[in-house]
């Protein structure tokens, strides 16, 4: 900085005051990220890493990094992996679900928000308020529906018994894992349908023409011009929906509430109403994050070059 | 692309006249889409008809959300015990929902445009290594965060604690992204070119602020507002982990810790579709505001939509 030569320095000393004004602009938003999202990080590394008051089974922070202690992460280790430990299967399940629901999702939501970004025509509009209005509702009005229809005088089972299908009700909402997939399908599709809908709304009308110009057929059309251009969306779409659903507790405990449908949120959730826990309950979101560290970054990246694109 | 040969072979001539046969009308590259509209309607119905049925037994007149006992408005207003309005816990959901909208929206808001702008302009370390922050608050799982600041206000910052100010702060730093996001695109696509007519017309940098840039920004500024006040009528985490006392426990987190385990009630109904008509509402006034707001530009009530929905 301080080798610059003269000419370019007057420059610079000419837009210091406006440096300033921006800085300024910017300050109370760096300040406020600062102590209300990085300091926080820096509260669950050093509890995670801290030890446990014996008599009061309470967590002590530490704060220095020198006095750090691998003594949760141990504990934490042993819920992982070995007998009895709990929080392993609950990873598994995590996992599986997710996998499950979010390529659901995708099965779903592509051809809706295909249809809606390339053909709906003059109805455009409509087809994109009723593909938006769940986006508007309440997570909690979604899922509460659901429970309602699946009760087990709900019509969930009165339509499968009226067509002979089931002989007695069945308990949909008594811990089976098919009831919690649907609910995370049903939970988080608006936010992926969304990225899709944008994503393929944004692909050059003129490139499929050409592709039909050149004689390819409706379905070839879209395996080598749409499905290649939209691939970026179709990633991003997915990170939508992963994310939240890897930090998801809420979801299975309305539609089930059985141990046997419990996700990794779960265990989270948990050890923070019990404060000797506490210190289990920070290395196990830290562990989460430590794995979602990368694909989010992948997520910003991603999501800056679109929008560079987009500028120029 | 080396398939062209083949596949003209294949379409054959889509253009000659005659009767269209059936596997002409099959070729047709113009035809309509019938099973991919058929699917989509399937989707929409799958999507809206349980949310249609909550909102009718909001409506029944008997304690079943499953059979229908004609209509009343017991569960709101009606029912001196048991409705919305003189139920004490569900009518103090209702308004800790409200308030942490408002809180949140006033606060978020001009924090998130400030930055956007100071951000977009001040190019440098900081301000590049605080975009990436503010974008990563955006796109982590809510658990996660909402985990860090439960240990940051029992632990660290104890004065605070639990409670309104506690989801207050939460909140804010959750939403101030959306502001962020939506004025820094609003910023590329306007470019700098108003900003420099502004200067060299001799306009100090306050002035250019309040009479050229905070106009152009308006539309971006709305749309982040209704997009804040109703992500945060639906927020469930944060305030699930940072509620102390019924008297700071908003309609969602009601909602859940009465459903989970058991049937609620149709009260529950009424509550979640209060919450519904609220964001619907503040959809149609961002709708109606947006176009209000961009008439005269380039885009359509589609691209509003979208926008609205902060797409």
């Amino acid at each position: 900085m301080a080798l610059r030569s003269g000419p370019a320095r007057r420059r610079d000393a000419a837009r210091e005051p406006h440096r300033l004004f921006w800085a300024a602009l910017a300050a109370p938003g760096i300040i406020w990220l600062a102590l209300l999202f990085i300091v926080p990080f820096y509260v669950v590394l050093a509890i995670a890493a801290g030890q446990l008051n014996q008599l009061f089974g309470t967590p002590i922070a530490v704060w220095n990094p020198l006095h750090w202690s691998a003594a949760n992460l141990a504990g934490v280790w042993h819920t992982i992996v070995g007998k009895g430990a709990f929080v392993g299967p609950d990873i598994v399940r995590t996992v599986v679900y997710t996998a499950i629901a979010s390529l659901l999702c995708l099965l779903i939501g592509y051809p809706a928000a295909y249809f809606v970004a390339r053909f709906a025509g003059r109805r455009k509009a409509l087809f994109l308020v009723l593909l938006i209005a769940p986006f508007w509702i309440s997570y909690m009005m979604r899922m509460l529906a659901w429970i309602d229809l699946l009760q087990t005088d709900g019509y969930v089972n009165k339509v499968l018994t009226s067509m002979h299908l089931i002989s007695s009700p069945v308990d949909w909402l008594g811990g089976m894992h098919i009831t919690v997939i649907l609910g995370l399908v049903y939970g988080y599709i608006p936010y992926m349908i969304l990225v899709l809908y944008a994503g393929l709304d944004r692909i050059d009308g003129s490139l499929l023409e050409a592709g039909r110009d050149l004689g390819l057929g409706r379905v070839r059309t879209f395996l080598k011009v749409t499905l290649p251009l939209s691939r970026q969306t179709i990633l991003t779409a997915l990170l939508i929906t992963v994310l939240p659903m890897l930090g998801d507790y809420f979801t299975n405990q309305l539609l089930s509430g059985a141990t046997g449908t419990a996700m990794l949120g779960n265990d989270i959730d948990g050890d923070l109403s019990t404060p000797a826990f506490l210190g289990q309950g920070a290395v196990l979101s830290l562990l989460l994050l430590l794995v979602l560290i990368v694909p989010m970054i992948y997520y910003v990246i991603a999501t800056n070059r679109s929008s560079r694109e987009a500028a120029s | 692309m080396t398939a062209t040969t083949a596949a003209s072979t294949q379409a054959g001539s889509p253009a000659a006249g005659g009767r269209p046969g059936r596997r002409r009308l099959w070729r047709n590259p113009w035809r309509h889409p019938v099973f991919l509209e058929g699917f989509t309607w399937l989707y929409l119905i799958w999507s809206i008809v349980p949310i249609a049925l909550a909102v009718l037994f909001s409506f029944n007149n008997g304690k079943s959300q499953s059979t229908w006992q004609g209509f009343s408005w017991r569960w709101y207003f009606a029912d001196p015990v048991n409705s919305v309005l003189h139920d004490p816990q569900l009518h103090a959901a209702v308004i800790q929902t409200l308030r942490l909208s408002v809180y949140t929206t006033l606060i978020a808001v001009p924090i998130g445009v400030a930055f956007a702008l100071g951000i977009n302009r001040w190019r440098g370390i900081t301000s590049a290594s605080f975009n990436f922050v503010m974008i990563l608050s955006f796109v982590i799982p809510e658990l996660i965060f909402g985990v860090a600041l439960f240990l940051l206000f029992t632990v660290l910052f104890k004065t605070v604690g639990l409670g309104t100010l506690a989801e207050t702060l939460a909140l804010v730093t959750w939403n101030v992204s959306w502001p962020a996001i939506i004025v820094q695109a609003r910023l590329v696509t306007i470019g700098r070119q108003y900003e420099e007519a502004a200067a060299d017309l001799g306009a100090t940098q306050m002035q250019t602020m309040r009479k050229v840039m905070l106009p152009l920004l308006a539309p971006a500024i709305f749309a982040s507002a209704v997009l804040v006040f109703s992500s945060v009528i639906d927020d469930f985490v944060i305030v699930d982990l940072l509620n102390s006392n019924a008297s700071n426990t908003p309609m969602s987190v009601y909602i859940y810790s009465q459903q989970h385990g058991g049937n609620g009630g149709p009260a529950l109904n009424a509550l979640g579709t209060i919450m519904l008509v609220m964001t619907f509402v503040i959809a149609i006034i961002g709708y109606i505001g947006y176009r209000f707001m961009t008439r005269g530009e380039r885009g359509d009530r589609n691209d509003a939509l979208t926008t609205i929905a902060g797409a």
